[in-house]
This record gives C-alpha cells, structure tokens and sequence, in this order.
C-alpha cells in the first residue's frame, strides 16, 4: 500500500556470545513517525547504528532509502538526516554558522546553502538570532534548530534520539508540530527513545526487550491490546510480565488521571 | 572522631578497590626507579673511544692502556692524522677522541705541562660530558699514581664537584633523589586532587557538604590515607635503591624521613589547593602534570643543574617546592650532612607548606558557589 | 490559618519569601516564594532548566540566594547552615553513591557521616532497605536504576532527618520503580517526615499533597493537584484525525481557535466560546481533514501548565 523506505528482514547483530539485534524484521513507510523504544540496552543503538550505515550487520538484510545496508552504507548516510539530544550544533558557533557548516558537509552549493539558510531562519522566526552563539539559546530554541538542520539536505530519513527529552511542554509541542509538518512532506521519521510519552506522538511503535522486538503497533492499538492507559504502561506490562502486583496499576487506578499523554518532560 | 575514621576507611576502601590508584601509587615508584637505573642511565658503559697519539712514548701508551681497560669505553682504534678524528666520530665508532700531544712523556716529566685534549661528540652533550668527566679522572688517577700529588696542568678540564661526592660517577645517586621529589609530587597532589574533584564530579560532595561534616573533617579524611601512603613509598623506594643499587643513605636515616614527612604534607596541601579550583578531574589532572610535573622535571634541578639555567629559569625555579626538597634530600643522602647545612631550604619548605595549607582550607567551601 | 511564633506546631516547615538568584547574566529563579507545611509531601515540577535544583540547593543550605531567604525548620538556610545540615536528608539529582563501594559500605559510610547508625533507625529504612539488602555485597556501581534509587533513598534516610530533599528522584528510572518510590514516600509519612521532590513527569504531580508548577525561574501556580487541574479555564476537547498536521494547521487558521496543542495521537483545543461551532467537522473537512473525532475532554496537570505557560505573553 504504501512506499517502503526502510526494510530490515531477520537483522541480527552479535558481539562474541552477546546478541544485541535477535532476528529483527520490520518495515517503516514513507512518510511515517517510527517509534522505536526499548530501555537502555535493549538493543535501540546497536540497531539504529546498522540502519544509519556506521556498522554493519551480522546477518539478515536491511535496506534503507533504497540502498543496502552492509553493502552500501556510504550512500546511505547521504540520504538520511540525523539528530540527537545530546550532541546536534556546535555551541561554540552562531546559528548562521552551524547552517552553513552542515550545508557543507552535506555537499550543498553556497547558493544553495545561502538560500536554505534564509528560509529556515524564517520560517523558525529566528532572524534576529542568527549571530548568536548556539550556546546562548534556551534548549528548546536549539532542539528546534538541530531538527531544521537535520533536514538541510532533504533527507529522506530522520533519525531522532530523544529529541524532546528535557524540554518544556511548549516548546515540545512545536517540536512535534515540526516533525509532522516533515512528515506531512513525505520525510519519515525514525525516532529511538525510552521516554514513552515520546512514543504517543508516533504512527507506530516497535518496542524493544533484551533484542527482540515485542511489540510493534499504533499507540492506540497497543493501548487496546494491554488493557493500558499509556504507552508507558503497555510498555511496563510487556517488560516485566513476571511483576504480580504492579503499582502503577495502583497509581493510575487511584487517582484517576494518568490521562493519556500526561506525560513527563525529561529523561535520565 | 568516629566521623572521621569512617570517612579514612571509605578513602582506603577507594584506593584498594581501584586498580589504577594501586598501580600509581605502588606500581609507578617501582617502575620509575627501576627504569631509571638500568634504561635511562647516565652512566656511560662501552663508550667507543679513539686515540691519536702524536707522542707514542712509555706515558701515552700507558694512559692509553689505562683508559682502555676501565671497563667504561670500548677501544675504537688509533686514528693517524687529525683529519681522521672527524670521519670516526662522523661514522658514530667513536664518542670521544684522545689526543696526546707531541712529546708527551718527555713534556709531562721535564715541564710538568704535557697536554692531552679530548674531542668529545657534541651532539650528545650528556654522554659527551660524562666522557670528559671520566678521561679527565682516569689521567687524574695516573697521575696521582706516577707522582704522587694532583697534576693539574696535564688536566685542563677542571672536575665537577659532583665527582668529588660521586668518585665512581654513578648516576644512581643523582637520580633517586629526584625520583622520590617526583613521586611524591605524583601521589600526593595529583591523587588528592583527583579523589576531591571526583567526589564533585560525582555529586557525592553535594551529600558530603549538607551532611554535619566539617570542611576540615572532610580535608584530613581524603590526606590521610594518602600521607600514609606515601610514606611508605618513601621507605619503599629507598629500601629498593639501597638493596638494588646499593645506594645507603649516608646522613640521619630519621632526619630524611622527617623532610619527606614534611615534603609529602607540602605536596597534599598543594593537591587540595588545586582540587578547590578545578572542576572536574580532567582539570584537576592538566593542572596537576602541567602545573606541577612538568616543572619539577625540568626546573627543579632533578634533570638539568639549575646553575646552568637562564635567570628566568633559575628564579622561576626558586618557587618551586621540588627544588628545596632535592637539595635537602641530596646534601642529607648523597653528601651525608645534617640539618645544619638544610636549614633554610627546611624552613622555605615550611613556610610554602603552611601557606598552601592557609589557603587551602579558606578555599574550600562549605558551599557549592 | 493564623500563626503565632509561639504555635510552632503549625509553623511550616519551610518559608521562602523573594528568592532570587542569578548565575552571571542569567537569573536561575526570580521572586520564589512559597510555604511547605509539616508532614506534606510538597512537589516541584517543571521541565530542566527551571530552576527546580538551584531551589533545592538553596533549601540544603549549599548556594545563598542573592535575594530574599527561607527559612527551614525555624533555621535561616544561610545563617544557621550548621543546624540545618543535621536535619536535612538530601538526594541530589545524580545519585550520589560511591560506585566503588559496595551497597552496605555505602549506607554505612553515610550513617557515620551523619553520627547515626544503621541500627538505630533501621526501621525507618526497612521498607526500602529491604528491597536491595540481598544484594548488599554488590558494588553501587552494579545495581539497576530503580536499586541505586531505593539504596540512595536509604543514605539519605539513614540519621533519621527531619526534611528529606529529592532532587528529581525518579529520572532514569524505570516506569514501575517510579511508582514503588512514591508509595515509599507515602509510607515515610508516618514518621513525620517532610518531604519535597522535584520532578520532570506531570503525571507525578498527582502523588504529592500540593505542588508548585515552575518555569524559567519562576513559581506558575502552587496549589493542590486537583485545584491546579480545575484551575483549567476553558472547556478542552480532543480532536484527533490521521492527518495530524493538517488537522493543527488548519485549526490555528480558525478565529475562535485559542490553543491547538498535539497531545499524544490527538490534538488539545481550546476555543474562544468554549465550544466548537457545530460546523467543526465540516470545516475541517473543507480545509481538507478527512475523519475527525472531536470530543470534550477532562484537562490534565499538563493541559494546566500549558494553559500557564501561555499566559505571559507567548508567541
């Protein structure tokens, strides 16, 4: 029905006796917001490592924006775009320098480059920033600003890392309205967290254990299927099966107000 | 009290725990002795030297003899002319070249100014001193022996006065000194330092401030460990210097170990001053080996003689504690000398420890700011 | 309620009045001021930069405020620290354990730290002791998020302190472990022991007795959970469509549209008259939002914060 951009059939990665990717297979679609959650450990890195072309797997096949994993990382990582909490933009530079380095990394012309730079400083309202150290700026101001880079090449993959860890719930919520507006374009977006109210955000979810994939479904759907309120809980209730009593049930039951996408702002 | 000795049994458990804590503190002063008195010796062992005898008389060849069975050098040959000294120390047979001037003997004995000159390779000026050093006292000793009395005209190369302490010029005795300076200098400010800003980094001086713990409690806790500690280095590198190259301490055993104590008090006071302006243990660690390591090798007299610095240098030099301390531990170990002649490095060794102390406790806050 | 300095049973526990403090050019916290009463389980919330840990510091007595003061347990945090920090349990945000120590080294060390010992007040801490004493041989360094939390609770427990301070406890730590703490806490009150916490997770705000929403250095409300909830003015509905971004965009095109927020896999919508034009549906379709689902919804503690965040004069 819809474009397959990331294909990944029976993936396994292994590290001497440690397997850290256990015959995964799934599709993400054109277009998508891809959810990929598992708790440290679970296997989210290693995974997102072979999809983005910097390591190379054990076995299976894995072809991402057309071009196959083991074989042709190189183009891979031309056609994806990638940004992290931790490490985006360097605080050193203003904003118009980061742009401008990144368009050049990326191989853009400098009226490209120049071009590019203009729109996105418009379209974030942020013109009257440009000169600034990236450093100065509140986190989410450059949260907003290392997706917008992430997507100078036109990319047809985003891959996220706990993009909205930490930030407050404003700015959040215009961060997610970027990363729709993205998709709206047809740029998918592949987003790796262990936050869980992130994954409400989602088209759909693949959760991670111990590396395999125990779930993978709309939000909506997974909710229906454990009985949950929360993705976080259908997420507790699959990664400790074993737990009898469980106080969240508690937690949730006695107040009454987990609502759904009640959610936290930050991480570890 | 009880707060205090709980705190010194956590450090210890720190220590003990962590390999590389035990390989700096144990590992490294072994190593460094050792190294220094096999590898990096300054002692020169079959050094090839040549001869060009202009005089090949009874006396010259004699010297020749002498010099070639010292052990020291290896014979490289007699050259036949000057223009030969260039190629063999060129060609790197020879590191020095012996040259007897005509009529050596009949000079030596009628004129009482029989020359010889030594042509030392340059471009190792350590081995090239060492060898002159050497020559000079090998044609010294026959000297002595033929007459009786220094004949000083025949040597124009006047001796250091290291040799007249180090007659058998081994280079063992120059360097443990400055090993132990070094050492200490090591353990006591880098560790300290370290283990103070780890306990920041780690959020764990956050609890350690809220709790009813004194600054003072806290700053004796994380010294105490390491002074026993480095203590016993100091007994440890002396034991090894003595039974492995039989160097004693020719002074008061107990007046070196009294410096050291004051030395090694000197050294955690600087290592807590340097934890309470650094950050993280990154900081802590380039202030220590840049501030610290680094000029006590090279400015406090430990590699290079401080006479031979450059004014700057040399004043620099002078606020250095590590000087002090290797004078005093030379003059008490090498030269056997009491705290008579050590008095006054003893006594600026003080003042500096007291005046790191000083501001190392005002400096550590009882706050986070 | 009117207090008397001789009533010192309804004195609280702490009384912040105008604290400021800045870090260079930036201001960390800016005319705070609040009171926590004895016994209540007092919550922060407020996403990271807020100023939640500089308060927190401030409380245990290690930064000064450049401005104003408070007062804990009847002692000025910067005049009386030396009291204050007898009766102060404090759990920074890292938890500050010594990782080379083993579980029990751990909470022992703490415990003479403190001039207590584990055995006088091990039945404040056995509810969580409990949990990781099997493990008490086990460097801290090896434990799980949700064990490191539970041992960290225990130290900071441990001389039996009068105010404990939970610098964001929960973060990085597991969704189960997080409700185990709370329930911990809860038990804690029995013993009389305040307890403030700060926390990132809005959902959390629903385990303490009051909390106090906070935002660049600012308090936006402190009240009890219920009462900030029902402080939403407006009637909330959800609106949810498969075309999120379209859907967003074309109620911010709409007049009567006061906020479109995305809430998960639907959108939060406020409207000038409280209801939706019975047109909605139509609208949005004609806008090109196929499939809508509009309904009213009860507002959360974030819907709340949202709501404040706007206020001053967002956009």
């Amino acid at each position: 029905m819809q474009n397959v951009v990331i294909s990944v059939n029976n993936l396994v990665k292994r590290f001497g006796n440690f397997i850290a990717n256990d015959h995964l297979t799934f599709e993400v679609y054109q277009g998508e917001i891809f959810g990929f959650l598992g708790a440290n450990g679970a296997g989210k890195t290693t995974a997102l490592r072979i999809l983005s072309g910097l390591s190379s797997p054990t076995s299976g096949e894995v072809v991402v924006a057309g071009f196959n994993a083991a074989r042709e990382p190189e183009q891979i990582k031309r056609n994806i775009g990638y940004m992290s909490q931790k490490f985006s933009l360097y605080e050193d530079l203003t904003i118009r320098e980061n742009i401008m380095l990144y368009g050049g990394i990326y191989g853009l012309k400098k009226d490209q480059i120049r071009k590019r730079t203009s729109e996105l400083l418009r379209k974030l309202r942020f013109e009257g920033y440009a000169d600034r150290l990236i450093g100065d700026l509140p986190l989410g101001v450059r949260q907003k600003l290392a997706f917008s880079v992430a997507l100078l090449h036109e990319p047809k993959i985003v891959f996220l890392d706990e993009p909205t860890g930490g930030v407050d719930p404003v700015t959040r919520r215009q961060f997610w309205e970027l990363i729709y507006e993205a998709s709206a374009g047809g740029v998918t977006l592949f987003v790796t967290t262990h936050y869980m109210d992130e994954a409400e955000y989602c088209d759909r979810v693949c959760i991670m254990n111990e590396g395999k994939i125990v779930a993978l479904d709309t939000p909506a759907r997974l909710k229906e299927t454990y009985h949950a309120h929360s993705v976080e809980e259908v997420f507790v209730k699959i990664a400790r099966p074993t737990a009898t009593h469980n106080p969240l049930h508690q937690m949730a039951g006695s107040s009454l107000t987990s609502l759904p996408g009640d959610s936290h702002l930050k991480r570890v | 009290m009880k707060r205090f000795l709980g705190f010194v049994k956590k450090e210890f458990i720190h220590i003990f725990r962590d390999f590389r804590t035990l390989i700096i503190l144990f590992g490294i002063p072994v190593v460094q002795i050792l190294l220094f008195g096999f590898v990096v010796s300054t002692e020169i062992k079959d050094a090839g030297i040549a001869f060009l005898d202009l005089s090949k008389d009874e006396i010259s060849r004699k010297v020749i003899h002498k010099t070639v069975s010292s052990g020291f050098f290896s014979y490289s040959g007699e050259l036949t002319s000057f223009r030969e000294v260039d190629r063999i120390m060129k060609e790197g047979k020879a590191k020095a070249v012996v040259i007897f001037e005509p009529q050596f003997g009949e000079k030596f004995f009628r004129e009482k100014s029989a020359a010889v000159s030594i042509i030392a390779d340059g471009s190792e000026p350590n081995t090239a001193t060492l060898i002159t050093h050497y020559l000079t006292a090998i044609i010294q000793n026959y000297n002595q022996e033929l007459t009786g009395s220094p004949a000083e005209e025949i040597v124009p190369v006047k001796a250091e006065v290291s040799m007249f302490y180090n007659p058998e010029l081994k280079s063992h005795f120059m360097f443990v000194p400055g090993v132990i300076t070094l050492i200490l200098i090591l353990i006591c400010a880098l560790m300290t330092s370290v283990t103070i800003t780890r306990e920041k980094e780690f959020g764990t001086m956050e609890v350690l401030l809220v709790s009813p713990l004194k600054p003072i409690q806290i700053i004796l806790g994380k010294v105490t460990p390491y002074f026993l500690l480095s203590f016993i280095n100091v007994i440890l590198i002396l034991l090894l210097s003595w039974l492995v190259f039989g160097l004693p301490v020719k002074g008061s055993v107990a007046l070196l170990l009294a410096e050291s104590m004051l030395y090694i008090l000197m050294a955690l006071s600087l290592g807590i001053l340097i934890s309470t302006v650094s950050k993280t243990m990154q900081q802590a660690i380039f202030i220590s080996l840049v501030g610290l390591l680094l000029p006590t090798i090279l400015l406090s007299g430990f590699i290079f003689p401080i006479e031979n610095m450059h004014p700057v240098y040399h004043w620099v030099s002078s606020i250095l504690p590590p000087r002090y301390f290797i004078t005093i531990i030379k003059n008490i170990m090498i030269k056997g000398t009491g705290l008579g002649f050590v008095w006054k490095e003893t006594l600026i060794l003080a003042g500096m420890t007291l005046l790191f102390m000083l501001f190392s406790i005002r400096n550590f806050k009882t706050r986070l700011e | 309620m009117a207090r008397t300095t001789s009533d010192i049973a309804v004195k609280p526990a702490i009384e912040a009045s105008g604290v400021g403090k800045r870090f260079g050019p930036t201001r960390a916290l800016h005319n705070i001021s609040f009171s926590v009463e004895e016994g209540e389980i007092f919550g922060f919330i407020g996403p990271d930069g807020a100023g939640k840990s500089t308060l927190f510091r401030i409380i245990t007595t290690l930064i000064a405020p450049d401005e104003g003061k408070i007062d804990v347990l009847g002692n000025d945090t910067v005049k009386d620290f030396r009291e204050l920090r007898k009766v102060i349990g404090y759990m920074p945000g890292r938890f500050s354990l010594y990782q080379d120590l083993t579980v029990e080294e751990n909470l022992s060390f703490y415990a003479t730290v403190f001039g207590a010992t584990i055995r006088e007040n091990y039945e404040l801490i056995r509810d969580i002791y409990s949990h990781i004493e099997p493990f008490k041989k086990r460097l801290a360094g090896k434990l799980s998020g949700g064990m490191k939390q539970k041992l960290a609770l225990s130290c900071a427990l441990i001389h039996k302190p009068r105010l404990l301070v939970l610098d964001e406890p929960t973060t990085g730590v597991d969704a189960v472990s997080r409700a185990e703490f709370w329930e911990m806490l809860k038990k804690l009150k029995q013993h009389g022991i305040t307890i403030i916490a700060s926390t990132p997770y809005m959902d959390e705000a629903m385990q303490c007795h009051r909390v106090a929403l906070i935002q660049e250095g600012k308090i936006l409300s402190v009240d009890t959970p219920e009462k900030i909830r029902a402080g939403f003015s407006r009637k909330l509905f959800s609106i949810r469509a498969p075309e999120k971004f379209r859907l967003i965009t074309a109620l911010k095109t709409f007049p009567e549209t006061l906020s479109a927020y995305p809430f998960g896999d639907s959108v939060h919508v406020t409207f000038l008259n409280d209801t939706p034009v019975d047109s909605l549906a139509d609208r949005l379709k004609k806008e090109g939002v196929n499939g809508a689902e509009i309904v009213e919804t009860t507002p959360g503690i974030e819907d709340r914060f949202l709501e404040l965040m706007e206020k001053p004069g967002e956009g």
